[in-house]
């Protein structure tokens, strides 16, 4: 685990001496849309003024506040993170660790597609060529993916470069931990965030012209059948969500044969496929698995030679999140030129699905497996689930017929909840802020990530992250599409006077400064 | 960089320009011709300048081949393979004396070196150091402009 660094202090004077204020929102600033200053005074809450602020200080505040950061003009001052986590790669770090992509493991991402380095430049496999001199890496994103997976960096290293560039921009100068309650605009231009510090400390406001919001999904999802199972049952050891910690499954099955099921098509049923094949065959343990899809992917699909993807054995296949022109290539153009909502819903659909990645060695074992019998693939929905004696039984609905099928633990890989309201700040921004939806029942921005319709004054809030799918860029929860939404953020405020625009000598500038860990 | 139709030419006319400019400036010298200076310089020059006219016309037909890539992506190595085709067109014009402004005929090792050396710069170039200073380039398709 990477270590916890030293998180900013509120000791700065504010604006507006403590009061005794403690826990919730005063009636006064509860239900009014807008706060005027002598609002807030009133309270005595403590006010700091401070030009930017982000909230949520996970990878999305991280990559805007070092996008920001690198363009200069906004020195460490002017901003604050706003955050209950420690460090911003937290809970990045958990979910990958629990959805079996340990530090040795290499994720779903770009060799050019890195958050500790706005440029790209040098990739993650020019750095492994170089620290592990070989030219394997090399050869990989050159022969990728005609004649060789994509090259994919290890989480360690994408990790440790976060962590570098963190201590670079000096990120923890300009955390504030704490619980963000909400953010209300500011009578006269600028908004209020109002955050609880860890601690149980008082709660203190934060009066900024501008506010950016990158708090990533809500939580975990639960599918009904999973939901009322639990609640029936209490059980949460058989039925499991892979993005919750479910190591016991694992070591349950080292220690007596059982069946698996697994639900779901994307990257993290993969992984968790690929661990349990692994550990039988390295074990040579008696575990069954059976895969179950909700979209069976028999084949290639698609409406046209122009629009297929590649596809088998229940899984579409592609080598990351969303196909590669979204970052910068021709879907990039395409969504952004679209005006209508309508028009876009149709290239999402066009381009949605969950799909995975095809790694020769994750086909070898899922090969083996199948010829041996061990592994098997099943279309269909759940429709109950319940125990039945020591084993669980799911009632599947498939395409022509209803089945049952008995099994020991199940580990759901369905994904993590889309539902935004499920967020306090996005809640309360929908309900005062001004704020509205997207098609897709997400946060609807600008091209510019602006919040529509959140305008205060001169202020404007910027959102980022999965909070703004379904609008112009469809790629918005992946390192690198918080990375091009940062650029756009940043764009923005330097259009609007806070910061310097990256033009080609700033930026080579910056970038050696990048090449000498120069604290900036 | 995953690029758009305008991005591709965008860029091809940029780096051949910029970054073939200089290359031809310091290797036309050293390339073994056996022709005055001014005449070896109007050489590669005509050739540099006939693979960027042309270029136009490849980066049409590579955008169409990238249709039929779900990803709409094209890897890296086509970028460095697409010197085969490229190469054999514009030497099959210069032997025949096809291209306007060659002094005379063109060596073929002279051309081969020239035109080899000029490529892997400039496809190195693009796939990693034209990311430094223009930092927007690869979330815009390759568009300079």
């Amino acid at each position: 685990m990477t270590d916890v660094t030293d998180v900013h202090d509120i000791t700065t004077r504010p604006a507006q001496e403590s009061g005794p204020q403690n826990g919730s929102l005063p009636p006064t600033l509860e239900h009014a849309d807008q706060w005027t200053d002598q609002m807030v005074a009133q309270t005595r809450i403590p006010m700091y003024d401070v030009p930017f602020v982000t909230v949520g200080g996970g990878m999305g505040s991280f990559l805007t506040v070092d996008y920001l950061r690198v363009a200069g003009g906004a020195p460490v001052s002017d901003i604050r993170v706003l955050s209950n986590l420690s460090h911003p790669w937290q809970t990045y770090e958990y979910l990958t660790r629990v959805s079996q992509l340990p530090r040795d493991k290499r994720i779903r991402s770009d060799s050019s597609s890195r958050p500790d380095n706005i440029w790209g430049f040098p990739s993650y496999a020019m750095q492994e060529a170089a620290r592990e001199a070989t030219v394997a890496p090399l050869l990989q994103v050159l022969l990728e993916p005609v004649f060789a997976d994509f090259y994919t960096p290890k989480l360690g290293a994408v990790l440790d470069g976060i962590e570098r560039e963190a201590h670079r921009i000096r990120y923890w100068d300009m955390l504030v931990q704490g619980e963000v309650q909400v953010v209300r605009r500011r009578v006269g231009g600028g908004y209020f965030t109002l955050i609880a510090p860890r601690g149980g400390q008082h709660p203190v406001t934060f009066r900024s012209r501008d506010v950016h919001l990158a708090v990533g999904y809500p939580g975990v999802r639960f599918m009904p059948d999973m939901r009322a199972f639990r609640e029936r049952l209490g059980d949460f050891h058989h039925v499991v969500n892979g993005y919750e910690d479910h190591e016991h499954v694992y070591q349950a099955l080292c220690r007596r044969p059982g069946v698996v099921l697994v639900r779901g098509g994307g990257i993290v049923a993969s992984a968790v496929t690929d661990r349990l094949i692994s550990d039988r065959l390295r074990h040579g343990l008696q575990t069954q698995i059976v895969h179950l899809f909700r979209t069976y992917y028999a084949g290639a699909h698609g409406p046209h030679g122009w629009a297929r993807r590649r596809g088998s054995n229940g899984f579409a296949y592609q080598g990351f999140n969303y196909p590669k022109s979204t970052w910068g290539g021709q879907l990039r153009f395409r969504m952004r030129r679209m005006e209508t909502a309508s028009d876009r819903v149709r290239v999402y659909d066009e381009i949605g699905g969950t799909t995975t990645a095809w790694r020769r060695h994750w086909q070898r074992h899922l090969r083996e497996a199948t010829r041996a019998g061990w592994y098997r693939t099943q279309a269909g929905t759940i429709t109950d689930l319940r125990l039945d004696g020591d084993a669980l039984v799911a009632r599947i609905q498939g395409p022509e017929a209803e089945t049952e099928l008995g099994f020991d633990y199940m580990i759901d890989c369905t994904g993590l909840d889309a539902d935004m309201t499920g967020h306090r700040v996005i809640d309360d921004l929908l309900r005062h802020g001004g704020a509205g939806r997207n098609p897709l029942g997400r946060l609807d921005v600008e091209p510019s990530f602006e919040l529509r319709g959140a305008a205060s004054g001169m202020g404007r809030i910027y959102v980022t992250g999965a909070a703004s799918y379904g609008g112009y860029f469809p790629g918005v929860d992946t390192f690198l599409g918080l990375q091009i939404a940062a650029q756009e953020v940043v764009d923005d405020l330097a259009r609007r006077g806070m910061c310097r625009d990256m033009r080609p000598v700033r930026s080579t500038v910056e970038w050696l400064k990048w090449v000498a860990n120069r604290r900036i | 960089m995953v690029p758009t139709l305008v991005g591709r030419i965008q860029t091809r006319l940029f780096l051949l320009a910029v970054v073939g400019g200089i290359v031809t400036a310091l290797i036309t010298p050293l390339l073994p011709a056996d022709l005055p200076m001014a005449q070896r310089y109007q050489a590669t020059y005509i050739v540099l300048a006939a693979v960027a006219v042309l270029g136009v016309g490849w980066e049409l037909l590579y955008h169409l081949l990238q249709q039929w890539r779900w990803e709409k992506d094209w890897p890296m190595l086509f970028g460095l393979v697409t010197l085969v085709p490229e190469g054999l067109l514009v030497w099959a014009l210069a032997s025949r004396d096809l291209l306007p402004g060659l002094p005379g005929p063109v060596p073929t090792p002279a051309f081969v070196i020239h035109f080899v050396v000029v490529w892997l710069i400039v496809w190195l170039v693009a796939n990693g150091p034209m990311r430094v200073p223009f930092i927007h380039w690869r979330f815009q398709g390759g568009q300079l402009t």
